[in-house]
């Protein structure tokens, strides 16, 4: 098992947000979450990576026999988790090419291996910008400065090629996305996919599940997920909506 | 109480005053005959209101005393040593742009390059232009820079007592995409001394023309320079205008830059700031014709105990016009920054739109900013805004750095250069950008970014 979550629950200035969320990950796996909007499944995804604004009140996350919640966010992407940000960052006068390259040695250097040097680092952004069909002048720009809401996408699954995570969580990556950007996304993902990696992909909507088929869709409602399935669940949702889903639990509790 | 102070002043002249008095009574007697009353009223202002202290208004923050309790002296000509190489370190941006070098405050016309200058541009130094180009300094030179109130009262002492400098006239319809640079360095001869550095710039109609005025110090010297720079953009002109204070650590700089700008003319200057121990720049524009423009940006970086003043005033005097303002500031160890922002929107100035900001960056508790904007709006029919922020790095964008695995002591020494690349990469001038780029990434990351 790669990560198992167990009864989770964070808070963003106090207003608890996870309340209690369990699920378990292997490797080879790709895991769907979905819900409605305000259900905590950005927050889900942003915990995994280490956001400081969220406070962990309960709950464990174990990835790689280790406690991730431990972990500062430099050492959980030196573990291999890689999340891919709904809203991009823009960072003034540090080109792409810089960021990537200052990125990707020191996940080697935290993993005992050597340096790579412009040049050599040159040559594996080259095959990595096929896969994501971005030009090369992309490079040269400053990180997300003046990206379009489809290039700021594209770039963050470039990150994650040239990282080449083991656990890969997707904020949202489809929101704001044309047809032709979310295939070259989905194409981009999938040509990650390996037997020992994992991904996590968050989605309000079905539609990148057609590009990414998951394994296992999770539907997340008022921080808790509610209901757990194969991909077509996915395809119910998109369908008849989350209303049935977050009346369901109010029965219970009555 | 101001009367006290003033009576105590009689009795105990401070020791500036003095030595001020006694450099314009040995001044020679040369140059146009309208040049010698202006000197003296000049000097009369001054003699007058005395020097600023943290009372007066326009220096409610920085206390000039550091610089008024100290007898410089008139600096002595450059001896001659200074080599090419000596001063290759500022050549920022291309070598074989048209540069006017001064040693000293005195121009030096063994290390200058100006047998290249595009056709239409004039450029020589301000004591020659004296003897050669009487008529054009009679238009304009003290005519642009006020020496009234004891708030510019260096720029009084300037004017009585300018030597050297650079003039620059640019012919109408002249597009230079060639920049001027103008490079003032001081050397170990410098050590007590102060300079007056006094240039003009003129851009006439439908020209366009880019001026970079450098400060730098070859050495360790602790000297003042009290420059001053009037430019005169008319009708439908573009200037760009950089200025860059790198004095040594030791020196003192106050420099003030006053524009006038005539319909439809457009004035971009960017003020970069890393030098000298205690600095104030001054940069004034009035908007005197309808459908002008001016972006006044900066850029100030200190440690230790550095003070760096900016005040920067823009007078909104005819209607149609815009103005846009970013000024950043990185502040580590003890070092204090001023911005004082003033934008005057005058009665008649309808449809004017303003925009201001000055944000800061504090690297170390014990730094210090104070930011004050302006704005004294007096037409109706007005978009003026200011903002203001001083703070650390951002959280979320550490965040979203760290989350790629780089850690913190770089995330921290890349975010601090993002915050000065944001607005040095409003400079135009491609290779004057990329230097100032290079310069501060590996200020704060030992490295050169590419």
């Amino acid at each position: 098992m790669m990560l198992s979550i167990q009864d989770l629950h964070a808070t963003v200035a106090d207003k608890e947000i996870l309340r209690g969320i369990s699920l378990t990950v292997s490797a080879g796996e790709v895991h769907a979450i979905m819900g409605p909007n305000g259900s905590g499944k950005s927050t889900l995804a942003q915990v995994l990576a280490g956001h400081p604004g969220y406070v962990v009140t309960g709950g464990s996350v174990t990835y790689m026999g280790q406690d991730l919640l431990e972990m500062q966010p430099e050492a959980r992407a030196h573990a291999g988790v890689f999340l891919a940000f709904q809203y991009p960052i823009e960072i003034p006068g540090v080109s792409n090419a810089y960021f990537l390259r200052t990125a990707y040695n020191e996940v080697r250097k935290a993993n005992g291996q050597e340096e790579v040097d412009p040049m050599d680092f040159l040559d594996i952004m080259t095959e990595k910008l096929q896969l994501v069909e971005m030009d090369e002048a992309m490079l040269q720009r400053s990180v997300n400065m003046g990206f379009s809401g489809g290039e700021k996408k594209r770039n963050e699954i470039l990150q994650m090629a040239v990282l080449e995570p083991r656990l890969a969580i997707l904020d949202e990556t489809d929101s704001g996305l044309d047809i032709d950007a979310l295939r070259i996304v989905a194409h981009g993902v999938n040509s990650l996919r390996r037997p020992d990696k994992a991904t996590i992909v968050v989605t309000h909507y079905q539609r990148l599940l057609n590009y990414i088929v998951p394994d296992f869709v999770h539907v997340l409602v008022n921080g808790r997920i509610v209901k757990s399935g194969g991909k077509e669940l996915a395809l119910e949702l998109e369908a008849k909506g989350y209303d049935w889903l977050i009346e369901e639990p109010a029965a219970v509790g009555a | 109480m101001t009367g006290s102070l003033r009576s105590r002043q009689r009795l105990e002249p401070d020791v500036g005053t003095t030595v001020y008095h006694q450099q314009f009574a040995t001044l020679p007697n040369e140059g146009p005959t309208w040049l010698g009353p202006m000197r003296k009223r000049a000097m009369e202002r001054f003699e007058a209101h005395g020097f600023p202290t943290p009372k007066n208004e326009d220096w409610h923050f920085t206390n000039p005393a550091p610089i008024t309790e100290e007898a410089f002296q008139p600096m002595k000509p450059a001896l001659g040593t200074v080599t090419h190489a000596d001063i290759a370190p500022f050549l920022v941006g291309h070598a074989e742009w048209p540069t006017v070098v001064f040693v000293n405050g005195r121009y030096s016309p063994s290390l200058s390059k100006v047998d290249n200058l595009p056709i239409g541009v004039q450029v020589m130094s301000l004591a020659s232009a004296l003897h050669e180009e009487p008529t054009l300094l009679e238009q304009y030179l003290g005519k642009v820079a006020c020496y009234e109130t004891q708030g510019v009262a260096f720029t009084a002492i300037n004017t009585a007592l300018m030597r050297d400098g650079a003039v620059l006239h640019v012919a109408s319809d002249t597009v230079v995409e060639t920049p001027i640079h103008l490079l003032f360095v001081s050397d170990a001869g410098a050590e007590g001394g102060v300079s007056y550095p006094r240039n003009l710039l003129v851009v006439e109609r439908n020209a366009r023309a880019t001026v970079i005025e450098q400060y730098a110090s070859l050495g360790d010297a602790r000297y003042l320079t009290n420059s001053v720079t009037e430019c005169v953009v008319t009708d439908g002109a573009t200037l760009h205008h950089y200025k860059l204070q790198r004095e040594g650590m030791k020196a003192f700089h106050v420099g003030h830059v006053e524009v006038t700008q005539a319909r439809d003319s457009h004035y971009v200057s960017f003020s970069f700031v890393s030098g000298a121990s205690l600095s104030r720049s001054n940069i004034y524009t009035t908007l005197a014709g309808d459908g002008c423009g001016a972006t006044l940006n900066g850029l100030y970086m200190l440690d230790g105990h550095q003070t760096s003043d900016h005040q920067t005033r823009i007078e909104h005097a005819q209607p149609n016009c815009y103005s846009r303002e970013m000024y950043k500031g990185i502040l580590d160890g003890s070092s204090h920054g001023v911005f004082n922002g003033k934008v005057y929107v005058h009665p008649i100035a309808q449809k004017t739109d303003g925009k201001q900001t000055n944000k800061t960056l504090l690297l170390s508790d014990r730094a210090r900013i104070d930011t004050k904007p302006q704005l004294e709006i007096f037409a109706d029919d007005v978009k003026c805004t200011h903002g203001a922020t001083v703070g650390r790095l951002d959280d979320l964008a550490s965040f979203y750095m760290k989350s790629r695995g780089v850690g913190a002591e770089t995330t921290r020494r890349l975010l601090t250069y993002a915050f000065a690349a944001e607005v040095l990469e409003t400079i135009e001038l491609e290779p004057l950008k990329e230097a100032l780029e290079a310069m501060t990434m590996a200020r704060y990351t030992g490295s050169t970014g590419k």
